[in-house]
């Protein structure tokens, strides 16, 4: 039996789809989309979007460090040294900083005269503590060796150089990425979405190395 | 058909950039997505004479094969492969397919291609990322490759190099010293490359589509690949650092995945208290939606190839996209099924069991949406389609023996047999290769201005679809009968019988790499001597197809589409055609309409 009957060679519109040339044009359709404030920035996109790999990154060591803790009964608890919270402090420090020389420029942008001179100078100051918590970090590694706190001798350890030194590593970029900014706030041609992605990444590695902090405080 | 260049009367931009600036090191996502499917294709091929070299080896093990020697003077000596070196081999082979051939074909170099082509978009949201993204893949297949020439050989541990055996180092056998770090840095690497081609696809899919492209106006393949993009986000993620613990493991002596006590070749090994399991979880958590960012662009391509060969739309659109999603997030809460005899908790087979069973709902919702579109149509049977319809026998065929595997009772007779591995191949292997088969039938016009040879390419499609099913479809009925996997022969002697079924199978392997020459050929011979292609060859409705064959370097030559409607306006009678575009501002007969008049007017 055929079914051409039921389904017609040319039916008057596909089923399931609408014509919509005879709507208005939708929210996307407006001209120059690309020129307004709320126009989509593919940096800041692409930066949510390198966030959430991260954060899945460390997820799986997080969990992987929690599967080796009950595999076996080597764990062992670390005394951190306490300069670890001196850096703590010196990071936060270093996002507010960054966050006072973001709104500084936004704001004079806004008023067609940027303020650029004091949004450097907290530029400066946060780039200057990044770069303090990096030396600050491998002085913490220094102190743990002195101690005999070796990579390998047992799997804490282990978990806790993973994760200093891959947070460490994504700090240094993120220095990258503020020297980048510095260089070009100073030649007052830095665009809001290069700006807001590098404190969003900025700011995301406070909060990621806060998480950091508080697992190694709670589990090793 | 439009036989006319839509870009003809414009100048072609010129753009003052030397070769390789243009060619090799090129920020045009085409270019792009072409190195990717070249790179593919070295792949696949190098993928394939490993296969073969693995069947002659299975049923004549004694048969010198010439010049196996020089490839390994301890593996091959006197052209004969040793036991060990038949895990090497099938080692890469498994490595190169899934990563360099099923991960890169359907999504990197089709993606890369096609997704900015369908969206109306120039290049991708970061090219320099791009360009960056394809050279760190070249760069692990070239460490993977250099494993071949290191002293003794690539790794025997499989591509899913199950750790302690990946991670104690050459102690535990040939290939599992320098071959294995190899390895391991290899996949590392390639992780990072996929990290950064799916930021990209993300970006570009939702900040890069033209006027009134929006998301549910995306054609089926640029929905498939920005699933995928975002799967392999996550999955690639929890890869990478498990590579990382992996290479400590062998090159700082941590102790993550070896377990204490363990003695290898009467040494105890330096390391204590891990966990092997720990691997399995965090590799299967990657491997088990590995397969998915194979399948769906595949699945993808398919339906775009589809309804343009039915000349109407699917069932569904809608149901195409949230199967997809709904089967982009099951596939991370399955990831234990791969584990059932692993020793893992009972329970936990179970609380995996059950999300594996519920996965097949959106499986199947995707399959009855394809065959009840194709019942009663009338199916313009070009090759493309025909390898779309391969793809969906492919998808039920492989589909179906997931059932039983998913059941953990079944599954712990089943496992280590042939049954598996008849399984991945057909749903995993055979089905994408099907579907970008199909992408590069269809859209071979518009990446190269040429067509390919269709009788040719049926040839190449009956060869290929008899061929895969005499091939893998014997696989089950010897994992029923017990013959075990990961041999290098069969001397037991309850495998004896089954030996002519092996040689039915080797015998099917070499007639389909004969066959795959033919594709070869006719992808060679078209990119020279094929028919010149017009714009719009295949009378389709997206907008990879508004533009010229193959585009100029900014895609539209720098005047954006504007979208007015559902991608797949088919089966329409529209001034003799039965298609409207998704940029035709307006169909012939609502001319009348004075306000879509003035509108098309106004795009003049």
């Amino acid at each position: 039996m055929s079914l051409s009957h039921v389904i017609p060679s040319k039916p008057p519109l596909p089923r399931g789809q609408r014509d919509n040339s005879a709507l208005p044009p939708t929210r996307d359709d407006k001209p120059g989309k690309h020129l307004d404030a709320s126009a989509p920035e593919p940096a800041l996109t692409g930066i949510w979007v390198a966030l959430a790999t991260i954060a899945m990154m460390f997820a799986a060591f997080t969990s992987a460090a929690v599967v080796r803790q009950g595999a076996s009964n080597d764990w062992e608890h670390i005394a951190l040294p306490a300069l670890l919270y001196i850096n703590t402090g010196i990071l936060i420090l270093s996002g507010i900083a960054l966050e006072l020389a973001r709104r500084t420029y936004l704001n004079g942008v806004k008023h067609g005269m940027p303020s650029a001179k004091i949004a450097v100078r907290w530029l400066t100051f946060s780039l200057l503590s990044g770069v303090a918590f990096l030396v600050g970090q491998i002085v913490v590694w220094w102190q743990l060796l002195a101690r005999s706190v070796d990579f390998i001798s047992s799997p804490t350890n282990s978990f806790f150089y993973v994760l200093t030194v891959f947070h460490a590593v994504h700090v240094a970029g993120g220095i990258g990425g503020l020297v980048r900014i510095w260089v070009k706030m100073r030649r007052f041609d830095l665009k809001r979405s290069t700006l807001n992605a590098t404190c969003w990444y900025w700011h995301f590695m406070s909060v990621l190395w806060i998480y950091i902090f508080v697992l190694l405080i709670w589990k090793f | 058909m439009q036989h006319e260049s839509a870009l003809e009367a414009r100048e072609p931009p010129v753009r003052a950039i030397g070769f390789v600036r243009r060619y090799i090191f090129s920020v045009d996502h085409k270019v792009i997505g072409l190195q990717y499917y070249a790179l593919a294709l070295v792949a696949v091929f190098v993928g394939m004479a490993l296969s073969w070299l693995m069947r002659i080896h299975l049923v004549w093990p004694n048969w010198p094969i010439p010049g196996l020697h020089f490839l390994s003077k301890t593996g091959a000596p006197g052209n004969v492969m040793t036991p060990e070196y038949y895990l090497s081999l099938l080692t890469m082979h498994g490595t190169i397919m899934v990563f360099f051939v099923l991960t890169n074909a359907p999504f990197a170099a089709l993606g890369n291609y096609f997704l900015p082509l369908q969206i109306g978009a120039e290049d991708m949201a970061f090219p320099r990322l791009n360009m960056l993204s394809f050279w760190i893949t070249f760069l692990a297949f070239c460490v993977l490759m250099s494993s071949f020439f290191v002293s003794d050989g690539p790794p025997i541990s499989g591509w899913t190099a199950y750790a302690p055996l990946s991670a104690v180092g050459s102690a535990a056998g040939p290939g599992q010293g320098m071959g294995q770090t190899l390895w391991a840095i290899s996949i590392g690497i390639f992780c990072v490359a996929s990290l950064l081609g799916a930021l990209n696809f993300i970006a570009t899919t939702l900040d890069m589509r033209t006027r009134g492209m929006t998301l549910m106006r995306m054609p089926l393949s640029t929905w498939a690949w920005f699933i995928t993009s975002c799967i392999s986000l996550f999955a690639f993620a929890v890869l990478l650092p498990t590579c990382i613990l992996l290479c400590l493991d062998r090159m700082a002596d941590t102790s993550f995945f070896v377990p204490s006590g363990l003695v290898i070749s009467d040494r105890l090994q330096p390391h204590s208290g891990g966990s092997a399991l720990l691997w399995q979880h965090l590799f299967w958590f990657f491997g088990h939606p590995e397969v998915y960012i194979a399948i769906l662009p595949a699945a993808g391509i398919v339906s775009h190839v589809l309804i343009n060969g039915l000349r109407r739309p699917l069932l569904s659109h809608k149901a195409i996209i949230f199967s997809m999603v709904a089967i982009g997030f099951l596939s991370y809460v399955v990831w234990g099924h791969h584990m059932f005899v692993s020793g893992m908790n009972p329970t936990s087979s179970l609380v995996f069991s059950f999300p594996t069973i519920i996965i097949t709902i959106p499986a199947a919702v995707l399959t009855l949406t394809w065959l009840g579109s194709i019942y009663g149509s009338r199916l313009r049977l070009t090759t493309a389609s025909l390898f779309a319809l391969g793809f969906i026998s492919m998808f039920v065929s492989g589909g179906l023996s997931g059932f039983f595997l998913a059941q953990p009772s079944i599954d712990i007779y089943l496992h280590a047999t042939y049954f598996v591995v008849g399984h991945f191949h057909i749903v995993m292997g055979v089905a994408a290769i099907f579907g970008v088969f199909a992408g590069t039938y269809f859209w071979f016009p518009k990446m190269t201005g040429r067509m390919l040879n269709e009788g040719l390419g049926r040839i190449h499609f009956w060869g290929s679809f008899v061929g895969a099913y005499c091939i893998f479809m014997p696989f089950h009925y010897l994992g029923m009968a017990g013959n075990v996997r990961r041999y290098a022969a069969f001397v037991d002697d309850y495998m004896a019988p089954l030996m002519s079924v092996h040689r039915f199978i080797t015998i099917a392997a070499l007639v389909m790499g004969i066959v795959q020459m033919i594709f070869l050929v006719n992808l060679l011979y078209s990119l020279w001597r094929g028919p010149k292609a017009p714009d719009n060859p295949w009378e389709c409705t997206s907008l990879e197809w508004a533009t010229s064959s193959p585009p100029p370097a900014d895609n539209f030559g720098g005047r954006s589409p504007i979208v007015y409607r559902d991608p797949y306006q088919y089966g329409v009678d529209a001034a003799g055609k039965d298609f409207v575009m998704q940029n035709e501002p307006f169909y012939a007969e609502s001319a009348s309409i004075p306000h879509l008049a003035e509108a098309a007017e106004a795009q003049e």
